[in-house]
């Protein structure tokens, strides 16, 4: 049977379109369909002036926007040789640790609802919530935060920023913990998720997947540790692993993650009391180190640059071309979710159809980014 | 007609026109009440559900949200009832008539109170099961008329899943009546008297609940109309009126459930304190009791997979209902002292405690298994990631 999945199924995660060939329940064969969700990010920022990019960046991945973010000035950056002050490079870790925790809140939520369970959906989208309403004390907006810039902020952060984000730290572990201990070990949701689907680390490898769909595999490669960029050096972090490479491995494994964040954002406050004891305002030259602040036209000298960065989904990559102008000659994202998804085909045959919604949320894709 | 009217007197079929007023006012009261109830319990539901997930629940309409189930009704009465044009149309509309009437048609026999009951049947519990097995032919027919693969995936798995757990309903129900010796709910209850019957076939209620939870489709067993799987399942075309009918059969089977559960092992309405029709509170306050514990499990767990499911049924459940035929047909066959009976319902809950253990010995084990796995794997990444610090540290000052 014929069995049509998508773009208007609950459990797609956006406009993701699946066309299932099945035996009784049984899925023979799979063709993945993409491309409901395409806005050509890619071209229209070669007519935007870099600044104005920033935008679009947030709405790639629309659940971490300021990791998006963060890869994107990073690129302008190296291409204009920009030193980025201490401060600006505090506040971007603890914000983009933040919005991992936010976004893998966000998986835990749905992976619960994929496998029936309600309640840890409540719990994570609680915590998500609070995680929400700092970034919009912090820049104005819950999800599409414009932010950053080129060279670091577009202001400083508010008076008050400290003293909230330590009082949210708790109350984000604790909603962690509270699903964490309803759904994690949880026999039903074992059996749902355990042994589902396993990769294996050469076939990760293979299919090019990233982030923890590759971790979960036993594959240690994290970019925040392999290839350590923006101040991550000064850390002292975990890269949590995975055993089997089944679904459940890939949904614990975010799991210890958001404690592995949590822990990076409680050393930042640490170094941030050691190096701005009091919350008096700073020079403008502390928060963003671009010719003229924030708001000039930027003309990064002709080049090309590929950063990369470790997204809550996966490596993301930036390739960007410039000819000297104030708007990118050229900019490719190679965006986590799109290479994670390649394998889709590889996961689904062989499974229930009621695994496929499961295996599809394990590898926990935002069609934003897949399609661009 | 003359073979009908020499039974005597005016009669419609065998009865005679006042009993047949009788009849007509009692189902026009018992569709009001379960109707009234099945508003209740939605409303229930959702402040349940809210307080577990540490939510409010409905608040906006009425006192605490009360009038939320009245604007839903009328919401889902003035919504455009869509039938897709590849439908088999007459099945389409008739589905949800069956599933509500048979829904309807088991309460006909279940008592609230020795009296409150429309007509009480010898045969009771027999007629009930037979009743709740017409509920899944409107399954598979609302899956297969809708014409949508969806609805038809779901309404093949209700008709699996509902089937397989019929067995033990009946099983279970068989044992209970073997200790009531009878089939008719009111000596079942009357049975109980001295002591409910949850005291000495635990087993039997631990089987016909979780059997009772499968059968009217609730979580973890909510997978004939898995909302992120199959959307909804046999229920995926119908909107408006034709849904709600569901949603009302889908209430009022719980509702059965519940009360039979009730009836068959906690002695129904009898209760300290309330005698004639007042025993029906005892009765509603147990029932409701049992209901909040179907919202706790439904705010706790996810889930099954229809094969891991069906497995559930055949190798965990089936034996066990069977067990308790067994366990009480031994019990009833040598007859005994009471205190002797006393001293074999105690080895058989111990028994059952441990069939039920060893059972539940495997998952947790493997949960046990991967939890210490998980553990050790991250105590000694940790361990490597300070040695890989001091060795960076140390290289960073050399």
């Amino acid at each position: 049977m014929l069995l049509n999945m998508g773009p208007q199924h609950p459990s797609t995660h956006g406009v993701f379109r699946m066309v299932l060939w099945v035996d009784g329940e049984k899925i023979v064969d799979v063709v993945p369909h993409i491309g409901y969700l395409h806005r050509g990010s890619e071209k229209l920022s070669e007519g935007e002036q870099y600044h104005q990019v920033i935008t679009l960046f947030d709405r790639l991945d629309y659940i971490a926007n300021f990791n998006n973010e963060h890869v994107y000035v990073r690129a302008v950056e190296k291409l204009m040789g920009l030193d980025v002050p201490e401060r600006a490079e505090y506040t971007r870790i603890i914000l983009c640790e933040l919005n991992r925790i936010a976004s893998h809140m966000l998986f835990i939520a749905t992976m619960g609802l994929d496998a029936g369970a309600m309640t840890p959906s409540m719990f994570c989208f609680r915590g998500r919530e609070r995680i929400q309403a700092l970034f919009e004390h912090v820049s104005g907006a819950r999800m599409m935060h414009n932010y950053l810039r080129v060279g670091g902020l577009k202001e400083d952060v508010p008076e008050d920023f400290l003293p909230r984000i330590r009082e949210l730290l708790p109350l984000i572990r604790e909603d962690l913990r509270e699903s964490d201990r309803l759904l994690s070990f949880n026999e039903i949701f074992l059996a749902r998720l355990k042994d589902i689907s396993p990769v294996t680390a050469e076939d990760a490898v293979d299919f090019g997947l990233t982030g923890p769909c590759l971790r979960a595999s036993g594959v240690d490669y994290d970019v925040r540790r392999s290839a350590p960029y923006s101040i991550y050096d000064r850390f002292d972090f975990v890269v949590p692993i995975g055993l089997d490479g089944d679904c459940w491995d890939r949904y614990y494994l975010r799991v210890q993650e958001c404690y592995e964040s949590l822990a990076i954002v409680e050393q930042a406050l640490e170094q941030w009391r050691e190096r701005w004891p009091d919350n008096s305002a700073v020079p403008l030259t502390e928060i963003n180190s671009a010719p003229g602040g924030s708001r000039r036209l930027l003309r990064p000298p002709a080049g090309e640059v590929y950063v990369r960065a470790e997204n809550p989904r996966g490596e993301i990559g930036v390739y960007l071309v410039s000819d000297g102008s104030d708007r990118p000659y050229r900019l490719k994202v190679r965006p986590p979710s799109f290479c994670n998804l390649s394998a889709i085909r590889h996961m689904l045959i062989n499974t229930w159809v009621a695994d496929s919604v499961v295996i599809l949320g394990s590898l926990d894709i935002v069609m934003g980014e897949v399609d661009r | 007609m003359p073979a009908l009217n020499g039974i005597g007197g005016p009669s419609l079929l065998f009865i005679s026109w006042v009993d047949f007023a009788w009849i007509a006012l009692g189902l026009f009261l018992l569709f009001n009440a379960l109707s009234i109830i099945v508003l209740s319990l939605t409303w229930l539901e959702r402040k349940a559900l809210g307080r577990l997930q540490r939510r409010l629940g409905p608040t906006r309409s009425g006192p605490m949200g009360l009038m939320q189930p009245i604007a839903d009704a009328i919401k889902l009465i003035i919504k455009e009832d869509i039938v897709p044009t590849s439908s088999e149309k007459a099945i389409f509309w008739g589905a949800p008539i069956i599933v509500t009437l048979s829904a309807f048609m088991i309460w006909v026999t279940i008592p609230g109170a020795n009296d409150a009951v429309i007509k009480n049947l010898e045969l009771g519990l027999f007629y009930i099961i037979a009743f709740s097995v017409v509920g899944i032919l409107g399954l598979v027919l609302a899956g297969w008329g809708s014409a949508n693969k969806y609805g038809t995936l779901g309404g093949l798995r209700a008709a699996a899943q509902l089937l397989s757990y019929e067995i033990p309903i009946i099983m279970v129900a068989v044992s209970v009546a073997m200790l009531a010796q009878s089939l008719d709910l009111r000596v079942i209850v009357q049975q109980q008297s001295s002591y409910p019957f949850v005291l000495v076939q635990p087993l039997g209620l631990v089987v016909f609940f979780i059997a009772g939870l499968a059968e009217v489709g609730r979580t973890p067993f909510d997978i004939y109309f898995a909302e992120s799987e199959i959307v909804g399942g046999p229920f995926v075309e119908y909107s408006g009126a034709h849904w709600s009918l569901f949603f009302l059969a889908e209430y009022i089977n719980t509702f059965a459930i519940a009360a039979l559960t009730v009836i068959l092992f906690f002695g129904g309405w009898l209760g300290p304190g309330l005698s004639g029709w007042w025993s029906v509170i005892w009765f509603l306050f147990k029932v409701y009791l049992v209901i909040l514990v179907i919202f706790w499990i439904r705010g706790t767990f996810p889930r099954l997979r229809i094969d891991q499911l069906m497995a559930f049924a055949w190798k965990v459940v089936v034996p066990l209902s069977f067990l308790t035929v067994v366990m009480t047909a031994i019990y009833q066959f040598y007859g005994w002292p009471a205190w002797s009976l006393t001293l074999m319902s105690l080895a058989g809950l111990i028994w059952v405690g441990y069939a039920i253990y060893r059972r539940m010995a495997g998952p947790a084990s493997r949960v046990a298994q991967v939890k210490a796995r998980q553990e050790a794997l991250m105590a000694s990444r940790r361990r490597g990631s300070a040695a890989a610090r001091e060795g960076a540290v140390q290289g960073r000052r050399s």
